[in-house]
């Protein structure tokens, strides 16, 4: 029994000391996101409108779309790839869901199952493709991610699959309470991804599989089975991200999600997470795709020109990664004085 | 060699200081090179020697200090400048385009040109001519990719001399090639002093001193310690200057008799390097492996690791037939193995000590999704007490360690799966010598507790000093089995260049 207490009074010393490192590693996001905020709550224009229960929910339900494909894309960053599939994969599985219900009367559990599989699939043949040869993941997902794209235009003609029924809105546009769905699919997804890439086996692989293929190879991991489980949970987030926004938006359209993808590797990036491989965390991802969404939802409040709001967007991806370059620039030249 | 020592003064390096932010790299550092003169820097990691190189190539500058050459005094300020002075540095780290030809990478950045285009007819000639003056076999035409290791290094050293340098720095070089390139580099090197030239020379290994070098001068935490004629000091003179203190016991090993046999290998084939090899080791046993680069050591320890699937031959373990079709049915098997690239093929750069030390145990502290991080601490500190291993903390990135304390960690991890058979590739290769004793005395205790030890090694000390008996290997074959009474570093080359 004394045992058991104190072991779990050491779990709860690991939780404050993991929080104090999340807040440590990721200062300077969690700043720019509270300054972020900040303005716009003072900000005279906005400040009724961006501080309100209505609009914060609305911001976590437009972000969430971007944070399930972040999810999978921060594996697949730290695992050393990339994913730019996931963007047609959103269209594909909303329109191929929204037509099992509308074109085959499908009852509305099945149809959204599919648009989850349909993501599933393709993440597991990139998966296995990607696992099995040399051919790099970013021409792997840049070809299917065409695929994709062409699939769904090809099932739809080119128009939205339009569905109108209140049960089909409950994911992407519903309340469970008074809460939003997709924020509470947020929340679960979240808190699975976290549990994988910190509390299991596969996510301590997908840390050394993206260190240092060569020496997970050494260390007996199972390499092409690490990367065939990162695709396949990048292609599933995207799968589940499509079903919600074809519900938030009553159709499935072979349009959604154009350009997806590099919101999510945006995200991930400002999250602190390395291009390279090897390192970041899904702590920071959140904050990215946080500071992402809310930039987004403030340029609209403010009313800026959309086409401005994409200059802005890149400048401020810019800005964050160079922090991050600084950071990292500080951190070598420590190093080298050691050596 | 007497009449080099009195050739004139070449380079001079006066009261050098370099700080860096919280850290004292160089201190009051003088260093003397004269022409025709091979002279050697010693110290341990750390010691500053990279430091003291990089100011002479202009990659940092002193804070304090003065640098003379011939007599003149000179202002280095980038690696430019450098290279106007007539300094030029093999680095360490091969810095070779590899998907470029032997000639491109000789010329890079100064290609001859004709009418704004590079006239490569003349590049070719002119790269051909200049390998060829140095009597070695390679094709101005190869890419870079295709070469060995070795003669990626001579090509290296070739693009180094053409710059008609009067000072060459070599970062050791030896410490991926062969004894019998060795040999070729050394003359190569006697070439070049006989023209005048000043070879300043950093190596680990004690043994190519009395060989190759006429003064060595020794560092220790970024003090100059001392320089020393090579044929008036001793190995321990030296070592004693390095670390500061008297190593005692160098090598630690007490020969063991007999044991039982634990692993044998019957006929074994990779089709590529491995010819039908066939050995055994005994229980508490420590095997050498000798042999030149190429000869097909790693790769036999491959086979028996699980990392080449094609293998053919037998392997018994206990007696028993054993197939290994991974690394994962190897751990099984009990064989754990720490291979000779750190770098390429053990470590997790950007990870911890921790999640280093950790990697291939998951399975003891993580079920499903509890992991029992306290577990996972005390099998860490376990073995970085066991290989004293010296670390801020558990939580330090290894990128960050000397390469003798992220060896530790290496082997560590495998000790931590308890093996039965433990295969060292290369372990003290860029290990320093305080640490190379450490590692050599815990080889020692886990033979006497009866773990089965098979290393691979390119130097000859080690092996001779270290091992109970002596496979040597030529060609992909195993040409002769020499015990510890017997062996000598004659023999083993006899076999080794069969």
């Amino acid at each position: 029994m004394e045992r058991a207490a104190s072991s779990k009074k050491s779990n709860v010393a690991y939780l404050a000391n993991g929080i104090k490192h999340w807040f440590k590693d990721n200062l300077g996001i969690i700043i720019a996101l509270l300054v972020l905020c900040v303005a716009l709550s003072v900000n005279p224009i906005t400040a009724k409108t961006f501080l309100t229960v209505k609009n914060i929910f609305n911001v976590l339900r437009q972000i969430s779309t971007n944070l399930f494909l972040a999810c999978g894309m921060t594996m697949v960053i730290i695992l050393g790839g990339i994913d730019l599939s996931v963007g047609s994969i959103i269209a594909l599985s909303g329109c191929l869901a929204a037509g099992a219900v509308v074109r085959y009367n499908l009852p509305l559990g099945v149809a959204l199952l599919i648009g989850v599989l349909v993501g599933l699939t393709i993440g597991l043949f990139n998966g296995v493709v990607i696992s099995r040869t040399t051919i790099p993941p970013f021409i792997v997902t840049l070809a299917t991610m065409n695929i994709a794209k062409g699939l769904a235009y090809v099932y739809t003609g080119g128009s939205p699959v339009r569905v109108v029924t209140k049960e089909w809105q409950f994911l992407g546009a519903g309340y469970i309470g008074s809460v939003p769905t997709p924020v509470i699919i947020l929340i679960v997804v979240l808190i699975v991804t976290a549990i994988i890439m910190n509390k299991t086996r596969m996510g301590r692989y997908i840390y050394a599989v993206g260190g240092n293929a060569q020496a997970a190879e050494f260390s007996g991991i199972k390499v092409s089975r690490v990367k065939f489980f990162v695709y396949a949970y990048s292609g599933l987030m995207a799968g589940l991200a499509g079903i919600v926004l074809a519900s938030r938006m009553y159709s499935g359209q072979p349009t959604a999600g154009e350009g997806a993808e590099m919101d999510a590797i945006a995200a991930v990036v400002v999250g602190g997470t390395s291009m390279a491989g090897g390192y970041g965390k899904i702590g920071g991802t959140i904050i990215g795709g946080l500071i992402i969404g809310i930039l987004n939802n403030g340029l609209n409040l403010l009313n800026v020109n959309s086409f401005w709001q994409y200059v802005i967007k890149g400048a401020v991806i810019l800005l964050a990664v160079f922090i991050d370059y600084l950071r990292q620039e500080n951190k070598d030249r420590i190093k080298v004085s050691v050596k | 060699m007497g009449d080099r020592l009195a050739n004139g003064v070449l380079l001079q390096m006066k009261n050098i200081h370099k700080t860096f932010p919280g850290v004292y790299a160089l201190k009051a550092v003088d260093f003397e090179l004269r022409a025709g003169e091979v002279h050697a820097i010693l110290g341990e990691n750390g010691a500053g020697k990279s430091t003291l190189i990089k100011i002479l190539g202009g990659i940092y500058t002193a804070d304090q200090g003065e640098i003379y050459i011939e007599g003149k005094k000179v202002d280095i300020r980038e690696v430019h400048d450098a290279q106007k002075y007539g300094i030029s540095i093999i680095h360490q780290e091969l810095v070779l385009v590899p998907y470029m030809t032997v000639a491109e990478n000789i010329f890079l950045g100064r290609e001859p040109v004709k009418g704004g285009l590079v006239n490569a007819a003349r590049m070719y000639e002119e790269a051909q001519r200049l390998i060829d003056s140095y009597g070695v076999n390679i094709s101005a035409k190869s890419m870079i990719r295709d070469l060995t290791i070795a003669q990626q290094q001579l090509v290296e050293i070739i693009k180094a001399i053409s710059y008609n340098s009067k000072i060459l720095v070599m970062d050791e070089p030896t410490s991926s090639i062969s004894e019998k390139e060795v040999k070729f580099l050394f003359e190569t090197m006697r070439n070049l002093t006989a023209k005048g030239v000043g070879i300043i020379y950093i190596s680990h290994r004690m043994s190519e001193l009395a060989e190759i070098c006429d003064r060595v001068t020794v560092m220790r935490d970024g003090s100059y310690i001392g320089t020393k004629v090579v044929r008036e000091t001793t190995n321990d003179e030296l070592i004693a200057m390095m670390v500061g203190r008297e190593l005692k016991n160098y090598y630690t090993r007490d020969f063991k008799k007999d044991g039982e046999v634990i692993l044998k290998c019957e006929n074994i084939s990779d089709r590529k390097m491995v010819k039908g090899v066939s050995f055994e080791v005994k229980k508490g046993e420590i095997v050498g492996f000798a042999g030149l680069v190429g000869a097909g050591r790693s790769e036999l320890m491959k086979c028996l690791f699980g990392l080449t699937r094609e293998y053919t031959g037998d392997i018994y373990i206990d007696g028993k037939k054993v197939v290994i079709r991974s690394p994962a049915d190897a751990i099984k098997q009990g064989i754990a193995l720490v291979p000779e690239d750190r770098k390429l093929e053990g470590l997790f750069h950007v990870q911890s000590v921790r999640f280093n030390s950790t990697i291939v145990v998951l399975k003891e502290f993580i079920r499903g999704i509890a992991v029992n991080r306290r577990k996972e601490e005390e099998i860490t500190q376990a073995y970085i007490d066991r290989m004293s291993t010296k670390t801020p903390s558990m939580e330090q990135a290894i990128g960050k360690l000397s390469g003798g304390n992220q060896q530790k960690v290496m082997i560590g991890r495998w000790l931590a799966t308890s093996p039965k058979i433990l295969i060292l590739d290369e372990p003290t290769r860029g290990v320093d010598v305080g640490a190379k004793s450490e590692i050599y005395a815990i080889m020692n205790d886990l033979a006497k507790s009866g773990m089965a030890i098979i290393m691979i090694s390119s130097e000859m000390p080690e092996l001779i000093n270290m091992s109970d008996r002596i496979y040597v290997m030529c060609e992909g074959r195993i040409t002769g089995c020499l015990n510890h009474e017997e062996v000598t570093q004659e023999k083993i080359m006899r076999l080794a260049a069969k």
